[in-house]
């Protein structure tokens, strides 16, 4: 699953375009990944212009 | 807020700003929901814009909206020889820094003025369908859900556009295609007051490129991008952006940080649905080149309104009804512009520093009567009959 560092995000949605699945949303400062639609292939773990996203073993 | 609206703007920036405007102009009732607590913020923009481009829309400019006026462009080749796009129109105005707070701020006061309503901390959270159509939004507002019907919803929330998927259209933007990008406002640095300064090179910024905007005396935008898959561990946007300011402004102070993303990828291939419009990024019509969405942003949304107006009078916000909207953008000057942009964009992202380097030492000499893309463009072409073959797919666009 992926994992957000809520310190580090800057809460500003390029992982939501990419997200292949729609499994983000960006709702103010605040990330959310829903990990039931997340399907884990980490194109927001590298997008992500901070690396606030971190894939982590489940 | 009402149960129903004969237009739902979906995202209060500068496309559903104008998308409601223009709607309540036309006698329509309008609502505008924004989800962020304010219009304007975060920017999440270098906030440059044409002066020809904005001089479209208002008869005078505010000067709280402008930051800088901006009167020239520098390009750097990787190679670090510079040149300026200025010459012949020396003492004219070529564009604008914005302050995009105040701008957006303002968009939205005068659809309110015209009689939009707008409500901030308000969030689109499914879409209401029957039977394949768009009837309007689930509003999340202060901690309730509403159901909020409309003959046509615009969707304007940006890059981050998810209403589209509420309806069943995929928006995803190809990794490649999504610039990933990093801003600082600095403050207290040397830079050039009217010059808006871009460096290429695959090594300083791949797939994208380094900008310096004037916000003020000693104060800019410098910002990068590059191509989200040239993203990773070490080497991400704020990574290069870093890197830079290390090197070229290390005494400079940094007052913001902004990182956001851009699409660089074609628009939607329908920018329509039954009882639906995309417009400004959510509809993907950033420039492929540049980057920039503002005037986009605002053109499509007027218009998308106007289209919405005569469909509704009409009775009928169907796709084919609403096609017209989407039929005008792609003839138009923008996109037409977008789609040679792109062309463009998909030959200049496979060039190396040395290609790069030798292309831009070309024009470095070249004096523009009209600053535009176009013109670069044609000279850049004149000036490399060597790599005519990598050029060639542009001619058709010149």
């Amino acid at each position: 699953m992926i994992k957000v560092r809520r310190e580090v995000c800057g809460y500003c949605g390029a992982c939501v375009s990419v997200c292949p699945e729609g499994a983000i949303e960006l709702i103010d400062a605040y990330l959310s990944i829903d990990d039931e639609i997340c399907k884990n292939c980490r194109i927001c773990v590298k997008v992500c212009p901070l690396g606030s996203l971190e894939a982590i073993k489940e | 807020m009402k149960s129903e609206y004969d237009v739902l703007v979906i995202g209060g920036g500068p496309a559903g700003a104008l998308a409601g405007k223009t709607a309540a102009e036309k006698g329509l009732s309008v609502c505008i929901v924004e989800k962020r607590p304010q219009i304007g913020a975060p920017v999440r923009c270098a906030e440059g814009i044409g002066e020809e481009l904005i001089n479209e829309f208002f008869s005078e400019l505010d000067p709280k909206w402008i930051a800088s006026k901006i009167k020239g462009a520098k390009i750097v080749a990787p190679n670090g020889n510079s040149f300026y796009l200025n010459p012949a129109m020396a003492g004219n105005e070529v564009g604008y820094v914005l302050n995009r707070k105040v701008f957006d701020r303002d968009l939205i006061w005068q659809a309110l003025e015209a009689g939009a309503e707008c409500y901030v901390k308000a969030r689109a959270v499914d879409a209401i369908m029957e039977n394949g159509v768009c009837k309007g939004a689930k509003i999340e507002y202060m901690g309730s859900v509403h159901d909020v019907r409309a003959k046509v919803v615009i969707a304007a929330d940006g890059v981050e556009s998810k209403f589209g998927r509420y309806c069943g259209v995929d928006t995803t933007v190809p990794l490649s295609e999504l610039e990933t990008c990093a801003q600082y406002l600095m403050a207290d640095i040397d830079i050039e007051p009217e010059i808006n300064v871009f460096y290429v090179g695959r090594e300083a910024c791949p797939g994208g490129y380094i900008w310096i905007f004037p916000k003020g005396d000693r104060t800019a935008n410098i910002g990068i991008g590059i191509a989200g898959n040239e993203s990773k561990d070490g080497k991400r946007a704020k990574d290069y952006l870093d890197k830079y300011v290390k090197k070229n402004f290390p005494d400079g102070k940094i007052t913001e940080i902004i990182v956001g993303g851009v699409s660089i990828c074609p628009p939607l291939k329908s920018t329509v649905e039954d009882g639906l419009m995309f417009v400004g990024d959510a509809a993907r019509l950033s420039d492929p080149i540049t980057g920039g969405g503002i005037y986009n942003a605002m053109y499509s949304g007027k218009l998308a309104a106007e289209v919405a107006a005569e469909c509704i009078r009409n009775g009928d916000t169907s796709k084919a009804a609403l096609m017209k909207y989407d039929t005008t953008w792609r003839a138009s000057k923008m996109g037409k512009t977008l789609e040679r942009n792109y062309q463009i964009k998909e030959i200049f992202v496979k060039l190396d520093d040395d290609q790069l380097n030798s292309i831009l030492n070309s024009v470095s000499n070249l004096v523009m009567k009209e600053f535009s893309m176009l013109t670069l463009m044609k000279e850049i072409i004149r000036m490399n009959p060597k790599m005519i073959a990598e050029l060639a797919p542009l001619r058709k666009y010149m």
